[in-house]
């Protein structure tokens, strides 16, 4: 109990002087996850929205895909952005092992199906004569889906952030392709992995609480903007 | 055939193994507005989305201009506008909304602008154009809705059953306002709905749609009068259809035995040929069974025992068991006035002229 109640008053301490070792972890992890979850946005919005609107043979298979990958063990994506970007291996010659960029790219790994999944639940809620309709008045695919996007907008917000705070969460992937290089690749999460392996139990509450605090506001700050749109009826 | 603005030619539709649509060739001419009636599940909106470019049929061609064309191309799309059976708005203003067609044809601001409001206005709703569009009512959506695809002024108007879903006076009110509107702007238009006032209001042709065949193109008094066959006649309100055969000619007069009956029609048909005597209700008049028989021209008086009396609308249809059943439709003081109830023998009477006859079992268009 002393110990949490110590590593409490630490924690604030910390937070209200601005640490700069907190501040710059803060601020990297930020950049990070914000990079990867916008990375997803691209990438998953595109792919959810043509899943929700085309028919192909195999679509079910390739939505059940999408939703097994809302799930990823971040482990798992680890190991595999390791190996793609292994000295050896078939990215390797970039160099990107234990940057930061390793760590966007298996954040934006993580973050893009989440996002997708979203996105085509977003789309598939829509009145389905929306389309007819936009289509009837002579949209391009192009206008169509700019539109689609619009309507969708409070669902797509979600989609952004379910991507960030899939990101933002995870650890594994973030430890095994940046390696929590203390000032280089060194996260929140990973930071608080290693503070509470040695010990510190008051950095890793601090750490911790910002993360909190990191994904509540983000969540708030979304719920606020999702609201503020609808009429009450 | 050259002249037709749009035509098809051996469209067909498939949904499954069912053939849900089967035109061997329909024509639209300029300025032409084409009323498309039927029950639900006839194929209207299968049609209309063909034509609408928003569905591929499995088999025949489009052609536009007299030219073969791909109606799902964005090219042939941008030349139609269609408006569905629920205005579907965009979550923008009323003026945004009306922009969409034109904002997608690439319009200059300043001119779309000016085209939507000008539209707006011509619908009565410019006062609106500044509001959100989910704050609408019924009757000014759907307003919006017929300006937002008129405002591209388009070739050919798809109209999706528009005035399905208002009510009453709102619908009677819009119906006027379209009729005038395309009559002033010589749209072309394809007007899908199961009213059949609504397609003798608007309608220059007619075109019956049962089970994705058009059995009947005509214009709106022939297929109402006459139609091709026995279940067009069904579906468009002629009630009384009586089954019998030729007998006998007297003079422009055919006579059709049918049940107990003899039924003079002034009506032309082979002798001894089964046929299908047809008559609207509003055709049928009845009056006390004793009273002395009126010197009109109604050459068919048959008295018979009232088995049913129904509201229509606001007229009543009482079928009279005379031999075979008879559904007269009449107004509520002729009601009351003749103290019609079950079981009360009236006499039944009804014009030779009033009659279209059908040759029995043929099927128009098949």
């Amino acid at each position: 109990m002393d110990t949490l109640l110590a590593g409490l008053r630490e924690a604030i301490r910390l937070l209200v002087h601005l640490d700069p070792a907190v501040v710059e972890v803060t601020l990297r992890t930020l950049q990070v996850s914000g990079t990867a979850a916008c990375i997803a946005m691209l990438l998953g919005v595109p792919a959810g929205t043509l899943l929700a609107l085309s028919r192909f043979p195999g679509r079910r298979v390739v939505v059940g895909l999408v939703n097994t990958g809302m799930g990823l063990p971040p482990v798992v994506v680890g190991l595999f952005v390791a190996l793609m970007l292994w000295r050896s291996g078939p990215f390797g010659r970039l160099h990107l092992i234990y940057t930061p960029a390793a760590m966007v790219a298996a954040q934006a790994v993580i973050a893009t199906p989440i996002v997708a999944g979203v996105s085509l639940a977003a789309i598939q809620q829509l009145d389905p004569r929306l389309r007819l309709q936009l289509l009837g008045l002579g949209a391009s695919r192009g206008q169509m889906a700019l539109l689609l996007w619009w309507e969708a907008r409070r669902s797509l917000l979600a989609a952004a952030m379910a991507g960030f705070g899939g990101a933002v969460s995870e650890v594994g992937a973030s430890m095994m392709v940046g390696g929590n290089i203390a000032g280089q690749t060194r996260v929140l999460t990973t930071a608080a992995v290693l503070e509470t392996s040695k010990g510190n139990f008051d950095l890793a509450i601090a750490l911790g609480l910002i993360l909190l605090f990191l994904s509540f506001s983000v969540t708030l700050g979304a719920t606020w903007l999702q609201q503020s749109g609808q009429v009450e009826r | 055939m050259n002249e037709a603005l749009l035509s098809l030619r051996d469209v067909r539709v498939w949904y499954g193994a069912r053939l849900a649509l089967d035109i061997p060739a329909l024509d639209l001419a300029p300025g032409e507005v084409l009323a498309v009636i039927g029950p639900n599940g006839a194929g209207k909106s299968t049609l209309l989305h063909v034509v609408a470019g928003l569905r591929r049929p499995q088999a025949g061609q489009v052609l536009f201009h007299g030219e073969p064309v791909d109606p799902t191309h964005l090219a042939y799309r941008r030349q139609v506008a269609l408006v569905l059976q629920d205005a579907v708005l965009l979550d923008l203003s009323v003026l945004d909304n009306v922009l969409l067609g034109l904002r997608f044809r690439g319009l200059p601001a300043r001119e779309a602008r000016g085209r939507a409001l000008m539209w707006l206005r011509r619908l009565r709703v410019d006062h609106l154009a500044d509001r959100p569009a989910r704050t609408l009512s019924g009757g000014e959506a759907q307003r919006v809705s017929l300006a937002r695809a008129l405002a591209v002024e388009p070739e050919v108007l798809l109209l999706d059953e528009p005035f399905q879903n208002l009510d009453a006076p709102t619908r009677a009110a819009l119906l006027d306002e379209l009729g005038s509107l395309l009559r002033e702007t010589g749209t072309t238009a394809i007007f899908v709905t199961h009213e059949q006032t609504e397609a003798l209001q608007l309608g220059d042709r007619v075109a019956v749609l049962l089970e994705g065949r058009v059995r009947q193109l005509d214009t709106p008094e022939r297929v109402f009068s006459a139609p091709a066959d026995e279940e067009v006649a069904a579906f468009v309100g002629v009630e009384n259809i009586i089954p019998g055969r030729i007998v006998a000619f007297e003079g422009d007069l055919s006579v059709v035995q049918a049940g107990p009956h003899r039924l003079e029609v002034a009506a032309a048909g082979a002798f001894g040929e089964p046929v299908l005597v047809c008559l609207r209700p509003e055709d049928v008049t009845l009056a006390p069974a004793d009273a002395p028989w009126a010197a009109s021209s109604a050459r068919n008086r048959f008295r018979g025992r009232v088995v049913r009396v129904v509201p229509r609308g606001r007229l009543y249809h009482v079928t009279v068991d005379c031999g075979f059943h008879l559904v007269a439709a009449i107004t509520p003081r002729s009601l009351q006035e003749l103290g019609l109830a079950c079981g009360q023998e009236v006499a039944a009477t009804f014009k030779a002229t009033a009659v279209h006859l059908l040759p029995r079992g043929r099927r128009a268009g098949a």
